[in-house]
């Protein structure tokens, strides 16, 4: 900076602000800066010329009255004029009002970018660095526009000065986070990597953040970027803390610039090349080793500066996860710091562990500070630290020390912060679930959780206790012991209720024979608890009762007292009301057969994810715990609960694994609808004569485990025909939609689930037995590849089978889907058109008005065009109308067709072949009830096809 | 009821801190300063409710005084009080400035417990006052312990405002009536608003227990006494130069020793008057008013960068009166460069801290006229804001009512002393002054 020359001092500037300062009272600050502002007008008028020294001495005058939060509203020209001042001084305080004062849409923009422009093609570097100063304050789209290629030419030219390229490259940083569409990447680029070599470390350390936030979007361009960072890591971290003088800090070599470095190599995987790699990992040993060396000074400034670069080396490490070596150091180091006295030390190092424990080379190295970690958990001040404690707790469970991890949290969860108890009760359910050996364990883990942190409990975690043991036979009885016990309790809490009045309900009978726990003890153990329910609680209880009916026939008299009794036949709530009447006539007027039928044990759950993990997931947000860790807790907890026939079909995510898991609520998943596009598809096609046999609105069917056979079964005359012509008409129905029941008779019930992205897709077919008795050798046989189904359906029960679609070309014909059975000795065959056609695999496509008609004419060849001109099938209504053409897949383009009657789509259809873009126009004449339909498409197969489905839905 | 009293100095400091109720924390102080004095942006209300607790303030040069109140109290009855707390104040130890509080903050606290009991007002009379407060070089004219127990039974009495055994030489009495006229005017000359809040001020040297009667052109007991009455004064109805008898007053307000029973009944004002100087009462009017300027002014922008003014003001009274401390003041906008001004009379100038020109003229006789006009320079900016244009506002002393009042008479009954109506020296004067007298352009 030149020296200040005399009279720079501005002394009526110093005598101004005093003169403000020494006001007594706000009116005479007022007073004071009017009387300036007056002065300063008649200065500025223009009829005499102001010198430079006086003109910068008013400007700075109004910056300090505006920066005292008053308005300025001149003055801005004479602060340009400023700019183009050869004194350092002047052109300061010009740039200094400019970048305070002058807001992006000022007329003056374009003054002020020619100024900036005349500086940064001078030659002198402190009027270039003023220059790239103000654009970087102002930063505005404008700037960003003038000088986005100007300033990256300044950053590479060779010879800019180092001060220089300093500014440009954190000038160019700020407008390319402000505006990245501006900053077009060039030749300049490979130079910019090439600023990591310079001399002056200040210009690398200003290059390197433009690098690490340019790669982020690129990382192509600036991969030679890896090798020369760490070539520059190197030198540093094996410099000797006095080489680098000006940037050594408290005796650590470039701290801020290491760990730029180090950030830089993580946007990057590991170095392929041997040498650099070879390089790295002695650079990131040397880090290692430096942290045991003692430390030089007692400053904590030091001890910071060392510990920021090895966590910043310890996450570089964690990235590459692929030197077991390093890991177990970093693993080891940060086992010191865990019983450091800085709790910003213990918590960083448990944060970094909980990454570390997801490795598989360092796995073993972290669990080796579980008394530590445990102890931290239970003896940590800090919340925080606590809560790290237990993710890294959460983290490194694995089989062998499941059950002392679960015991700790368990104990834990006493004493724990009322923030984190919910979250531990999660994670003490997951592992539990996760690393089970034996299920006795699991339900006495879950039973002790409920007890412990009942309120924490959330719906999900019960409703996963249930599906387990309704799914696995071995530990019913212990789970009916168990929960038996623990509703003797005197309080127990509302949770312990429902899986007590669940799983009694399903499973009190394997107790019964203990005298203990006869029918009639379980029934008042639990109906002692009802009056202290909710009324969730309270119908879950009621449904408990009437299975113990079915369980218990000489419990009957009881309970139907309890259900007669004006509290229940007569409860003010409705549900409540309802389900006490219904269950009342069904014990009354059924027999024990048909009871025996709708009150059967609950059938096997199918498999989906956990609903805890997802409901942690949620809670935790992204990125909390790391996210491979959570997919093998998935792939893990399929294979022990699902099944291991059908663990492939847990390793598929449900759409949306809805929060009513076990059902309560819906019917089962054949007949249910999908719950997010098939509500509207259901209302739509309603009129369909195939009416979904259980719907939810009576609510003993909905409620009811294992009455997904309850339908009313009339026994009509049994026809077993070879359905074909009918079945194909039924094909036709999924062209606008995916889910629903795709056959049913009185035997079977097919429903269909299928889903579609791009040129793939995958069907789900659920074949559902509405008989009692086995379906046996049941083959199902389509004319392209398939799973096997299992050969045997239960009775009541369903299978899934899963299908998997690629769309290699465009096709006109549905595959078939040949199903045989044997039902009672009698050979079943069916023959299906599986409801696959080309419109399943369409991506809709916006598009403004003119594109539409563009493409329109475009495809104006005869063949390209299909026309059909139809009679209304069913009544015009728009809303329906939308519907279909929506399930359709492509896209209704709204304010398209200027007849608002008309609808217009547009989509492409994805074959693995080719893309096939097509157009359609559906013209409703109200009058004539009369569709036209016109397809227009780049294959004609296509739009022949296409003409053809469609004509057959309106 | 009021719950403390505290006054500050310009920076928000307290001088003064005088807590009457325990709903009252130490902390509302600091809530006062933070949010009214040192508030971002000026507070204008005089009221302001934080948290639950209202601050009543009012400002006298640099010194702030506020009371403090939980509770839902009368606001009028709190403005009272604190006009009256520094009139006390002000009849001890002069100007009320920082200075003179640092000073007397011992009188200060001795005068709060005394006019203020438990935060309900007493005795603010200051003449009652000076009987038995007596710092600062205000001797006691009492001595004896005889006399001092008679300033108890004085103060309690009846007749709190006026002690017995009063005597002087030549009994005089001096009766000034001040008025402040208020008007806003539309630049055509139209009146929008206009009224005049009026004080008779008298000042008494009588001796003994004298009976006053006061009398004046009130509409209502002109109207009542018919003709008859105005034989007697009708001589003095030059004043002023209009030729209406009598004034309608919207309202007024009596010191406490008039009798409101007799005034109610019989419209007549009696009463026993304190010693010395006090407001007998307080009116206000709207119609019939005598305005004593017209400002009639004439604004012309000349493209963006001048503007030029003219400004004429007629005095409208009797040419044999004149008006005094004439002040016109014209504001300039905010991006004014410059200013030359040209006046017939009086002086000009351009005062930049206030963004105005200030006209001022010494005296003016009635029925005359004098003009200025001042051509303003403009700096163009660049914003687009237009002048608000804020009106044209006027100061003047003339010396008659400008609502038309006049005392008809003042009569004195002292029935045991031996001097009679006659025998009083009485003087009247009539003062108008510029209330907000505002002309628009």
């Amino acid at each position: 900076m030149p020296a200040v020359s005399k009279g720079d001092g501005m002394r009526g500037l110093a005598v101004f602000i005093s003169d403000i300062r020494n006001c007594k009272s706000k009116e005479a600050e007022i007073k004071r800066i009017n009387k300036e502002l007056a002065n300063i007008r008649s200065k500025f008028k223009g009829d005499k010329a102001l010198d430079g020294y006086s003109k910068k001495k008013y400007v700075c005058k109004l910056l300090f009255i505006f920066l005292l939060g008053h308005d300025i509203d001149f003055g801005h020209m004479e602060a340009v004029n400023l700019l183009s001042s050869n004194k350092y001084t002047e052109k300061q305080i010009g740039y200094l009002f400019i970048s305070v004062l002058v807001n992006s849409n000022s007329e003056l923009i374009r003054l002020i970018n020619n100024a900036i422009k005349n500086d940064l093609s001078s030659r002198n570097p402190t009027f270039m660095c003023l220059a790239l100063h103000c654009i970087a304050n102002v930063g505005s789209r404008e700037m960003a526009e003038a000088f986005a290629g100007e300033i990256p030419r300044i950053l590479v030219a060779g010879d800019t000065m180092d001060s220089v390229k300093q500014s440009a490259a954190l000038c160019l940083l700020r407008l390319y986070k402000t505006s990245p569409d501006l900053v077009l990447m060039g030749e300049w680029t490979s130079r910019v990597v090439h600023l990591l070599n310079d001399q002056h470390m200040g210009v690398v350390t200003a290059a390197i953040s433009l690098i690490t936030c340019l790669s982020q979007k690129n990382p192509d361009e600036f991969k030679t970027c890896v090798s020369l960072a760490v070539s520059r890591l190197s030198r540093i971290v094996s410099s000797a803390s006095t080489d680098l003088q000006d940037y050594t800090y408290y005796f650590v070599p470039a701290p801020w610039l290491s760990c730029k470095l180090l950030r830089l190599l993580q946007c990057y995987p590991p170095p392929e090349d041997g040498a650099v790699k070879g390089r790295l990992v002695e650079c990131l040993e040397t880090i290692l080793n430096k942290a045991q060396e003692p430390p030089k000074s007692k400053k904590v400034q030091h001890s910071n500066a060392k510990n920021a670069i090895l966590f910043e080396a310890i996450s570089l490490i964690i990235h590459y996860d692929s030197e077991p070596n390093l890991l177990v150091r970093a693993c080891n180091q940060l086992g010191q710091f865990l019983q450091h006295r800085e709790t910003n030390l213990r918590y960083l190092a448990l944060e970094s562990m909980c990454t570390l424990a997801s490795s598989e080379f360092s796995h073993e190295a972290v669990k080796t500070h579980i008394e530590t970690v445990i102890n931290a958990l239970k003896t940590e001040r800090d919340v925080s630290v606590r809560q790290r404690a237990a993710d890294l707790l959460y983290a490194m469970c694995d089989r062998s020390n499941a059950k002392q991890i679960v015991a700790e949290m368990l104990s834990y969860l006493e004493t724990a912060d009322y923030s984190i108890r919910e979250e531990m009760v999660l994670k003490v359910a997951i592992l539990a679930e996760k690393y089970a050996v034996d299920y006795s364990w699991y339900v006495d883990t879950i039973l002790n959780l409920i007890r412990i942190a009942g309120d924490y409990v959330s719906e999900e975690v019960w409703y996963r206790v249930i599906q387990i043991v309704i799914n696995r036979d071995d530990v019913q009885g212990y789970a009916a012991k168990t929960v038996f016990e623990a509703l003797q309790a005197p309080a127990c809490h509302e949770n312990m209720v429902k899986v007590g009045g669940y799983i009694l309900g399903e499973f009190g009978n394997l107790i019964a024979g203990d005298p203990r726990s006869s029918p009639l003890v379980q029934f008042n153990l639990l109906h002692s608890k009802f009056h202290l329910c909710s009324v969730p609680t309270r119908a879950l209880l009621l449904s408990a009762y009437i299975k113990f009916i079915n369980l218990f026939p000489e419990t009957k008299s009881t309970i139907q007292e309890v259900l007669r009794s004006d509290s229940q036949i007569r409860n003010s709530d409705v549900e409540l009301q309802q389900r006490a009447v219904e269950y009342l006539k069904l014990s009354s007027i059924a027999s024990t057969d048909v009871l025996a039928t709708v009150l059967e044990e609950m059938p096997p759950f199918p498999e989906r994810e956990s609903s805890i993990l997802a409901k942690l997931k949620k809670k935790k947000g992204p990125g909390a715990v790391s996210v491979n860790e959570l997919e093998e807790g998935k792939r893990e907890g399929g294979e022990l609960n699902g099944g291991g026939e059908r663990g492939d079909n847990s390793a598929i995510s449900t759409p949306s694994p809805s929060a009513d898991l076990l059902g309560l609520r819906t019917g089962p998943p054949v007949t249910a609808a999908a719950p997010s596009a098939g509500s509207l598809l259901v209302d739509v096609f309603s009129e369909a004569d195939l009416e979904p046999p259980t719907e939810s609105s009576d609510s003993l069917l909905a409620e009811g485990p294992g009455d997904s056979d309850a339908t009313p079964g009339c026994p009509c005359m049994f026809v077993c025909l070879t359905h074909t012509h009918t079945l194909l008409s039924l094909a036709l129905r999924f062209v606008c939609k995916n889910n629903g029941v795709l056959f049913e008779n009185q035997l079977l019930q097919i429903g269909i689930k299928s889903e579609y992205r791009q040129n793939l897709g995958r069907m789900y077919l659920f074949y559902g037995n509405k008989t009692s008795v086995q379906f046996i050798t049941f083959t199902t046989t389509l004319n392209v590849q398939s799973k096997p189904v299992e050969p045997l359906i239960e009775g009541g029960a369903q299978v899934q089978q899963v299908i998997n679609i690629e769309c290699l070309t465009d096709f006109s014909d549905a595959p078939l889907l040949n199903i045989k059975f044997r039902y009672g000795g009698a050979l079943q065959n069916l023959t299906l058109k599986l409801p696959v056609t080309i419109n399943k695999f369409f991506q809709p496509t916006e598009m403004a008005s003119h594109d539409f008609f563009q493409r329109w004419k475009q495809l104006s060849l005869p063949q390209q065009e299909a026309q059909k001109i139809f009679k209304a099938n069913h009544a015009m209504d728009t809303e329906v109308l939308k519907a279909k053409l929506l399930g359709l897949g492509m896209a209704l383009l709204e304010n398209v067709d200027p007849n608002p009657e008309n609808f217009v789509c547009a989509g492409v259809i994805q074959t693995k072949a080719q893309q096939v873009g097509s157009l359609l126009r559906l013209e409703p004449n109200a009058q004539a009830q009369m569709y036209r339909l016109t397809v227009r498409s780049s294959k004609d197969t296509v739009s022949k096809r296409l003409c053809e489905l469609l004509a057959e839905q309106f | 009821m009021i719950g403390g009293l505290f006054i500050y100095n310009h920076k928000g400091e307290v001088l003064i801190s005088r807590v009457y109720r325990d709903d009252i924390g130490r902390n509302a102080v600091d809530a006062f300063r933070v949010n009214v004095i040192h508030a971002r942006q000026q507070v204008r209300s005089p009221v302001t409710n934080i948290a639950r607790t209202s601050f009543f303030h009012v400002k006298r040069s640099n010194i702030w005084l506020a009371a403090v109140t939980k509770q839902n109290v009368n606001a009028a009855m709190v403005f009272e009080f604190l006009y009256k707390m520094c009139d006390v104040m002000t009849a001890y130890f002069g100007k009320i400035s920082e200075e003179n509080i640092k000073n007397n903050f011992v009188l200060i606290y001795e005068l709060l417990d005394e006019i203020l009991d438990f935060g309900y007002p007493q005795n603010s009379e200051t003449g009652a006052l000076k009987t038995f407060i007596t710092q600062q070089g205000i001797k006691s004219q009492h001595h004896t312990k005889e006399e001092q127990s008679q300033i108890t039974s004085q103060v309690t009495g009846q007749i709190g405002w006026r002690r017995e055994g009063i005597k002087y030489r030549r009994n005089e009495l001096f009766l000034d009536v001040l008025e402040s006229v208020n008007l806003l005017m539309s630049p055509q000359g139209q009146v929008l608003s206009a009224h005049v809040s009026g004080r008779v001020v008298m000042k008494s040297y009588l001796s003994g227990m004298p009976e006053c009667k006061f009398g004046m052109n009130d509409k209502i007991v002109i109207d009542k006494q018919g003709k008859g009455g105005t034989t007697d004064d009708s001589g003095k109805s030059e004043l002023g130069g209009s030729g209406k008898q009598s004034i309608a007053i919207d309202d007024c307000t009596f010191h406490q020793c008039v009798r409101l029973s007799k005034f109610d009944s019989e419209r007549s004002i009696s009463f026993i008057p304190p010693d010395g100087e006090y407001e007998l009462m307080r009116y206000r009017t709207t119609k019939d008013i005598i305005l004593p300027f017209r400002v009639i002014p004439l604004v012309r922008e000349v493209g963006r960068t001048k503007l030029e003014v003219k400004v004429v003001i007629k005095s409208n009274f009797k040419p044999s009166l004149l008006a005094q401390k004439i002040e016109v003041r014209i504001p300039t906008p905010l991006n004014t460069s410059g200013v030359q001004v040209i006046c017939m009379k009086g002086k000009a100038k351009y005062k930049a801290s206030e963004n105005a020109i200030v006209w001022k003229i010494k005296r003016m006789a009635g029925m005359k006229e004098s003009q200025i006009s001042a051509e303003i320079e403009l700096l163009p900016t660049n914003d687009k804001k237009k002048w608000a244009r804020p009106p044209i506002s006027m100061n003047f002393e003339v010396p008659f009512a400008p609502s038309g009042l006049k005392v008809r008479y003042l009569k004195v009954f002292e029935p045991k002393l031996n001097y009679s109506d006659h025998d009083v020296i009485k003087w009247v004067r009539y003062i108008g002054r510029s209330g907000i007298y505002e002309t628009r352009c």
